[in-house]
């Protein structure tokens, strides 16, 4: 019931069938349809893509970190307010919910806010006035900023249509000190996703290194490198990144800050990585075809090249797809212990830490929306993985 | 009649097909034979001709996403199993209506018909000893104590030659060497007597001098305890050494059957000569070339046409083998062929 | 399986020996040392030192020394039991640490057991019954319980606990109970309070485990050996259970090895969330303070409970698995 390709094409699936093969396979199949004919003589990447493509969830996935990747390579364009912008009047504004259609049209509005001081607790109270609209319109002059540190723009893709009456929009509310959410939020994001792409990047490069030296020697750097990587991995890992990022220098700028953390995060989520390559790397070196390329007098270059890292690579990126999750979360962990971190750089997990006592978040529950962020970004991230990781061994 | 010269089993137009996704996949077509007491028959045919799932269906061991559609499958059990035999007149159940994991069939797996599976050494559970496995298929169906069962068990051990059987039990399959675990399997198999021996291709996974001594202890055993084997191969070599009557399979349907006197110097079937002729022999002449079937065989959703065999056989007849399936249909006192050289038979669709 | 453990045994001083170079390590991280935090500390309170206290100071705590005369004296102290007195709290360490350490091992073990307790069943359940309803229900649910960071769990269910009950889930204890020595209620009102941290915590480990359960049982109950059972005549949920299920658990075992120390690495957060008097709490106060004995002794009693949890693994792999055990001997 298996559909196994013959042994003729699984010696070297890595390969773009030549047409000779091609030709036979026509000749010896007598009656195989032509997704079947297909099927045997596919290269390796095609076969991935089939199976990846069954995979709806993670197809699904993919378009939204495509724009969850969007936002995080221009967060101005998507912001409605400065995020580091403070205002003592707008404390702790609730949710002002967007509007498109206006009497069945398209135009954009949210509700006024209007704030009245409990005399009681002193504290501001904010009602949405629903007799008053703040009209909104798309590509909106708002504050200056810079697209990738490059075009420096004031058109925003939403806001209000009149800001010099000083009309400003709070779509997820503000902070304890009146910062826009939603555009800290738009902000956070290109942090928190860069982060976890460096520190996987760091951790592939670490981890194909060492775990490469490792499959390749074996011996005894193999023994003292896996005895490391058990060590590291039975170890608890957050109180050892607390513990590294307390000892960063309080007066770091916010980005060596922002460098020191993706080191330490990938110093220990290489482990990961590094056994994965070390397990492919050995089994792949059993494998027929690698044996039958060894045998036919191919260099070791070109088996590793040519051979063994086109099946692997598939593994390698599925891998490490599943791993940027990881280091996201693990980055709103400390950022939200107060650990990682420090103002004015945003993060999801700074944005969290706002919400870290429930008296705050029962003044203003909409603090909690960053982790809405961060719980769609790595579960879409997993999916993603795991399709890749299925599809990833098309012979399976 | 007397009892013994009516079938065991008689399977009638059993068909098991496999419902994926991608379609269905018919994997016994339509197949009927007969078991009789003591009788050795031999299924062969190429990897995926159904010779697996045919005796899977036998035992109601068939995995999802296969069912079996249609046919029957009378089997006589012993005269104590009497439960099951309550609104039968002839002394048959048919197995096909039974509820796979039911009472009943239970009572039948593995104390009247018995599987020796491929690879004894995955057949057999790596955490838990020898012993165990086998006193656990003597506690389900024999009424007696550990003590009981412990001292059966290594009596089996000691039947199929396993030196130091006491010790065995303690033993796990990992520890034995391939011939032994083979041979633990068939102890195991043969723990209650099943009546029915059903053996999956049991030399295939074992060397060429091994295999010998299996086949020889089974063939002695099968006489000591009168049974009836099933026994699959794609080795014809094997098939002449065991089997009195034989079933050629191809696609899911019975090619041809027969003695394997008549089978193996009086072939009829096209196929089962193609197979004959691909058999290498010390009377041919050196270096010279094996005949091969021409083709491969057809990819399980895209069965052709008409006869299963058409497109490779080479007395095809346009018109008619790719147009019409021949039905199986006794040509001769001892052969039966479903081929349009011989008969005009087909089924009707 | 004896000659197995001791090799074990025989490996952990080679790894107390680098953990305690790294809390040494924490200790030494931050600018300035124990002197400076104190003075700064003083400072705050608005008094001050002069330069002949500071120095007695140092000289008291040997900081004038090389660094390896201070990493020598630090490991004999604590050899002795003495982790230093913290500048925070004006307590000893030992003690500080002591009164949370069974709370922060019980909290962590409570988790250990409703993880294994709940994954198992579900990985059972959907391997055996895969593509039904509920398979795809554990599938979504286990989805969202790796995707949740914890404190998200814990901050929603807190928020929702006041806001709809109006009880408030935070600490380990009832007012009345807080400060009592240990008695039967103790005992019954902490677990009361125990659980819900337990659940929070072991929510995302619960959904991997799940995961790799379902899909070893998927791989096992394909093998020959389920077929051979069933062809014996075995009942099917019997043959699951004795079978597939004991196989597909043996490879979980291994896991304990890294979910045992993600459980303590989690229950810092979990803790300091809901406000837990674990050890978690104070090492975050430690580090933030700058009261690096403290952090120090922390980090490294979290690396000695790690090492035991792989341990205990280890031995447990090696009991289970006969392959193992013969292997290793």
């Amino acid at each position: 019931m298996v559909l196994g390709p013959d042994a003729a094409t699984r010696i070297s699936p890595a390969h773009e069938a030549p047409l000779k093969i091609d030709d036979q396979a026509s000749e010896i199949m007598i009656a195989p349809s032509e997704g079947a004919e297909a099927f045997y003589v596919a290269p390796n990447w095609k076969l991935v893509w089939w199976r990846f493509k069954k995979h709806r969830l993670a197809l699904v996935s993919s378009v939204i970190l495509m724009f969850i990747a969007i936002v995080a390579l221009a967060p101005g364009f998507f912001s409605t307010q400065d995020p580091n912008a403070t205002n003592a009047k707008e404390l702790f504004i609730p949710i002002q919910t967007l509007h498109f259609f206006d009497e069945g049209r398209l135009r954009p509005f949210v509700y006024a806010v209007v704030g009245q001081r409990n005399p009681k607790t002193l504290r501001m109270e904010w009602q949405i006035d629903q007799s008053k609209k703040i009209p909104l319109r798309f590509f909106a002059r708002g504050y200056e900023y810079k697209i990738l540190g490059l075009i420096t723009t004031r058109i925003h893709l939403l806001g209000p249509a009149s800001p010099e009456e000083g009309e400003r929009i709070h779509l997820l509310g503000t902070d304890r000190l009146g910062r826009d959410q939603w555009s800290r939020l738009m902000h956070g994001s290109q942090v928190s996703l860069s982060i976890g792409l460096l520190a996987v990047f760091l951790s592939i490069i670490l981890g194909i290194l060492l775990g490469g030296i490792s499959g390749y020697f074996g011996g005894t750097v193999d023994l003292i490198i896996q005895r490391l990587i058990e060590i590291l991995q039975s170890l608890p890992p957050i109180p050892i990144w607390m513990a590294l990022t307390a000892a960063l220098p309080r007066d770091w700028s916010v980005e060596r800050v922002y460098f020191a953390i993706t080191v330490i995060l990938s110093l220990i989520g290489w482990t990961t990585l590094a056994r994965e390559v070390r397990g492919r790397f050995l089994a792949l070196r059993e494998e027929d075809f690698v044996v039958a390329a060894r045998l036919s007098g191919c260099s070791q270059g070109r088996i590793i090249f040519r051979h063994m890292l086109p099946t692997f690579a598939s593994h390698i990126i599925a891998a490490s797809t599943l791993a940027i999750p990881v280091m996201i979360i693990n980055e709103t962990f400390l950022s939200f212990l107060g650990l990682g971190l420090r103002p004015p750089a945003i993060s999801w997990g700074v944005l969290l830490q706002e919400a870290q006592n429930l008296q705050s978040i029962v003044l203003a529950p909409w603090l909690l929306l960053p982790g809405l962020a961060v719980i769609i970004t790595v579960l879409a991230l997993n999916l993603l993985g795991d399709g890749l990781r299925d599809a990833a061994d098309p012979y399976h | 009649m007397s009892s013994e010269q009516r079938p065991i089993l008689s399977v009638r137009d059993l068909k098991t097909y496999f419902f994926l996704d991608e379609g269905t996949v018919k994997a016994v077509d339509g197949v009927s034979f007969d078991v009789y007491p003591g009788q050795v028959v031999g299924i062969v045919g190429e990897s995926g001709c159904g010779k697996s799932v045919t005796v899977r269906s036998v035992l109601r061991i068939v995995e999802k996403p296969g069912r079996i559609v249609a046919g029957e499958i009378f089997f006589r059990p012993r005269k104590g199993n009497g439960r099951l035999l309550e609104g039968s007149q002839d002394g048959y159940v048919d197995l096909a209506r039974l509820d796979a994991q039911g009472r009943e069939m239970r009572a039948i797996r593995g104390a009247e018909i018995a599987l020796i599976p491929q690879e004894p050494m995955a057949a057999f559970s790596p955490v838990h000893t020898i012993g165990d496995q086998i006193m656990e298929t003597i506690l389900l169906h024999q009424a007696v104590n550990e003590e009981e069962a412990r001292r059966l068990g290594i009596e089996r051990l000691r039947e199929v030659g396993i030196p130091n059987p006491e010790q065995r039990m303690e033993a796990y399959s990992w520890e034995l060497s391939g011939g032994l675990r083979q041979r633990a399997m068939i102890a195991m198999a043969l723990s209650c007597h099943p009546t029915l021996l059903i053996a999956d291709e049991p030399t295939t996974a074992i060397d060429v001098t091994t295999q010998a001594q299996v086949l020889n202890l089974l063939r002695s055993l099968q006489q000591q305890h009168n049974m009836s084997i099933i026994f699959i191969t794609h080795d014809l070599g094997v098939i002449a050494q065991i089997a009195e009557y034989v079933l050629v399979m191809y696609l899911g349907r019975l090619m041809e059957t027969g003695p394997v006197v008549d089978i193996f110097h009086h072939p009829l079937h096209p196929y089962t000569r193609a197979l004959l002729k691909s058999i290498p022999s010390v009377y041919t002449r050196s270096r010279t070339f094996l005949p091969t079937i021409e083709g491969s065989i057809p990819h399980p959703f895209n069965r052709p046409p008409g006869c299963p065999f058409h497109p490779r056989c080479s007395q095809f007849t346009a018109g008619i083998c790719d147009q019409k399936t021949p039905l199986l249909q006794p040509v001769n006192e001892q052969q039966s062929v479903s081929c349009f050289l011989y008969h005009r038979r087909a089924e009707e669709d | 399986m004896t000659q197995y453990i001791i090799k074990r045994l025989l490996l952990l001083p080679l790894l107390l020996f680098i953990f305690s170079i790294f809390a040494f390590f924490v200790i030494q991280a931050p600018p300035g040392d124990f002197v400076t935090s104190y003075i700064a500390e003083l400072a705050a309170s608005g008094s001050s030192m002069d330069q002949a206290q500071i120095d007695a100071l140092r000289a008291m705590y040997g900081l004038d020394r090389p660094m390896y005369i201070q990493y020598l004296k630090w490991v004999g102290r604590i050899i002795r039991g003495d982790l230093g007195v913290s500048l925070d709290w004006q307590r000893p360490n030992l003690e500080l640490i002591s009164e949370r350490l069974m709370l922060t091992v019980a909290l962590g073990l409570l988790t250990f057991c409703f993880t294994w307790a709940v994954a198992i069943p579900i990985g059972i359940y959907s391997a055996t019954h895969q593509y039904s309803f509920f398979d795809y229900f554990f599938t979504v649910f286990n989805y969202f319980g790796v995707a949740t960071p914890t404190f998200m769990t814990a901050l929603v269910l807190m928020w929702l606990a006041f806001q709809y009950f109006g009880v408030s889930v935070t600490g380990l204890f009832s007012p009345q109970y807080v400060d009592a020595p240990w008695t039967w209620g103790r005992v019954v009102d902490l677990l009361r309070h125990l659980w819900l941290p337990a659940v929070i915590l072991g929510l995302d480990g619960t959904a991997r485990l799940a995961r790799i359960m379902r899909a070893n049982l998927l791989d096992e109950l394909n093998k020959p050996y389920v077929e051979m059972a069933r062809a014996k005549g075995m009942s099917e949920w019997k043959l699951v259970l004795k079978y597939p299920v004991r196989l597909a658990i043996n490879p979980l075992i291994s896991t304990i090895g890294w979910y045992l120390p993600l459980i303590f690495s989690g229950s810092v957060i979990v803790a300091t969330v809901l406000n837990l008097p674990t050890i978690g709490p104070m090492l975050l106060r430690a580090l933030t303070n700058q009261d690096m004995f403290l952090a120090g002794a922390i980090v490294l009693i979290y690396c000695g409970l790690a090492v035991i949890g792989t341990l205990i693994s280890d031995i447990l792999l090696a009991w289970l698995d006969p392959r193992i055990r013969m292997e290793e001997s």
